[in-house]
């Protein structure tokens, strides 16, 4: 048995997609606390932006449950309004996004709005939140979700935010997409926009899950990037950044 | 668009004459503007107590406020980009509400978070409609009229125009105001200055009233302007069980409990009379709270800003 558990490689597997110097949109649950892995480990000039209004250049000291916790406030950079924090989007000036969803399909379109139920009843979810505005206008987003077939359908059955599409081929949104999908199985990457529209790849696996059981569980015929390699597992250091900051394991059961 | 300026010269006032007077039926309010902090459940709990109908209840997220007012039959319209329990997911009203009718059917007008502070934003600016790259892309224009792609003028471009919501009125939080409703707000803003000057009408709720001379002390703090404000209100732990920096910290088990506690329709009804309408009022609801649980969410860990001069 290794010595992690699955959540801690997909927020090992997140921090690593943090660059040193990057604005990142944080938002809550696992990448959460990929931004604090990321800060005390390869990225210690990355800033965090949260859409309440809230820019840190350090994580808060303490576990937070929403991103208006007191401990994300004391400490803070700066405490401005929501639209100040959606010009930094808009503007370009926010490097990463992370983002979770209900389905994620083949072009990295994000359906976080209404799904449908086994006998065609819908769900209604939460909603965009910010979602949308990540997806549309940082300079590249990452997603987390389970692996389940039927949350990665060929097309998701209503964009909340936006992937890969006419929208960007056409220049009407001129930043952007999907860098990436980590899943409870694996790790997407996508193709240029120019290939093949930008379609996602198998990029790497997680230890102990085969390529085979990856393709079975999504919901189009995924192609595998022939440098295809196992997700490297998560480091001493990082574990002891995670399991510190999370002790009770709330969001990294 | 034309706004009351003949605001009453008394302007603090319990709770229920806020809600009495600045919540009529049919009412768009907005709530929720900080996001998941200073959230006025105060405020919420005596609109159902009202038993407050057919309002459209306008907010970016709504961390189970929006929630218990759909439950409790108060609401016919959600204009938001979000409606769940933060920490713990769904909300099982919102569900019921938009999946089976119950108890009654709700209109749904699906923002995102950039959006609805774009359309109050514009409200406050006083202009019809702002510009923006967001939403391009997503199929949120099919269900939201105030959602329209068009060209731009200058660069030809093809934008989202976001319409302006001026709700009728913005129930906001305060750590601090005066009588005059010149409140002091600090930590994550959010929508909030927006939402104060788009509103026709403002109902400040503060976690306590101080002088005029402790809020002129320090203007850049003074986030909303009283001869906005149409009433303030005096609500010590009125944003319970969210939190408010520096007064009291989020009761995390709350919002534990309260997923865990509504989700059947039978449930809830049993939960609202509990909470909200077997209590006559916030002290009420304070007593069932109960003052160990109230005093552990207190601020423990004071952090105080420099002191800063602004003298001449």
């Amino acid at each position: 048995m290794p010595d992690y558990t699955l959540s801690e490689l997909m927020v090992a597997a997140a921090a690593r997609e943090i660059h040193d110097g990057d604005v990142v949109f944080v938002g809550m649950r696992l990448p959460l606390i990929a931004f604090v892995v990321a800060k005390s480990t390869h990225a210690p000039n990355a800033v965090g932006v949260f859409e309440n209004g809230v820019l840190r250049h350090t994580p808060a000291r303490e576990l937070i449950f929403t991103m208006s916790d007191g401990p994300n406030i004391t400490g803070a950079l700066s405490c401005l309004t929501m639209l100040e924090c959606m010009a930094l989007l808009q503007q370009g000036r926010v490097s990463l996004g992370f983002l979770g969803a209900a389905e994620v399909d083949r072009y990295g379109n994000l359906n976080s709005t209404e799904v449908r139920g086994p006998s065609g009843n819908h769900i209604r979810l939460p909603g965009s939140g910010g979602a949308c505005d990540i997806a549309a206008l940082a300079r590249r987003f990452v997603v987390l979700l389970d692996h389940q077939k039927d949350r990665l359908p060929e097309r998701v059955h209503y964009i909340t935010s936006p992937g890969y599409g006419p929208w960007r081929s056409s220049g009407r949104l001129k930043q952007g997409g999907p860098s990436a999908v980590i899943t409870s199985k694996a790790v997407m990457r996508f193709d240029g926009l120019d290939t093949t529209g930008g379609e996602a790849h198998l990029y790497s696996y997680h230890p102990g899950v085969t390529v085979e059981d990856i393709l079975a569980n999504t919901g189009w015929t995924l192609r595998v990037s022939p440098d295809a390699h196992e997700t490297p597992v998560p480091t001493n250091k990082e574990l002891r950044v995670i399991r510190r900051y999370d002790p009770e394991h709330f969001w990294t059961r | 668009m034309t706004h009351d300026n003949h605001q009453p010269r008394e302007k603090l006032c319990t709770l229920a004459e806020a809600i009495e007077r600045f919540v009529p039926d049919g009412a768009s309010v907005a709530m929720g503007l900080q996001l998941e902090s200073m959230i006025p459940f105060a405020a919420g709990h005596e609109i159902i107590r009202q038993r407050k109908r057919d309002l459209t209840l306008v907010g970016p997220i709504s961390d189970i406020l929006f929630d218990q007012l759909i439950g409790a039959g108060c609401a016919r319209k959600i204009v938001a980009a979000w409606v769940g329990n933060v920490m713990m997911g769904s909300a099982y009203n919102f569900r019921r509400a938009l999946e089976e009718g119950i108890p009654h059917p709700v209109e749904m007008v699906d923002h995102t978070n950039f959006t609805v502070a774009l359309a109050l934003h514009a409200a406050a600016l006083g202009v019809p409609f702002l510009p923006t790259y967001t939403a391009i892309g997503s199929d949120l224009f099919a269900r939201n009229e105030g959602l329209v792609e068009f060209e731009a003028p200058y660069t030809r471009e093809t934008m989202t125009a976001v319409r302006a919501i001026a709700p009728d009125v913005a129930i906001l939080q305060a750590q601090r105001a005066d009588t005059e409703g010149n409140a002091h707000v600090w930590g994550n803003l959010g929508a909030a200055p927006d939402a104060a000057r788009a509103a026709r009408s403002v109902i400040v709720v503060a976690e306590e009233i101080v002088s005029s001379k402790v809020i002129a002390s320090d203007p850049n703090r003074t986030v909303i302007p009283g001869f906005l404000v149409s009433a303030v209100v005096e609500a010590p732990f009125g944003a319970h069980p969210s939190p408010v920096q520096g007064y009291y910290n989020r009761d995390n088990n709350y919002y534990r409990e309260y997923h865990r506690g509504t989700k059947t329709r039978q449930d809830f009804e049993a939960w609202l009379d509990h909470w909200v309408l077997g209590v006559g009022d916030r002290q009420g609801y304070l007593d069932l709270l109960g003052a160990e649980r109230a005093d552990s969410l207190k601020v423990r860990k004071h952090a105080y800003a420099a002191r800063t001069d602004f003298g001449h």
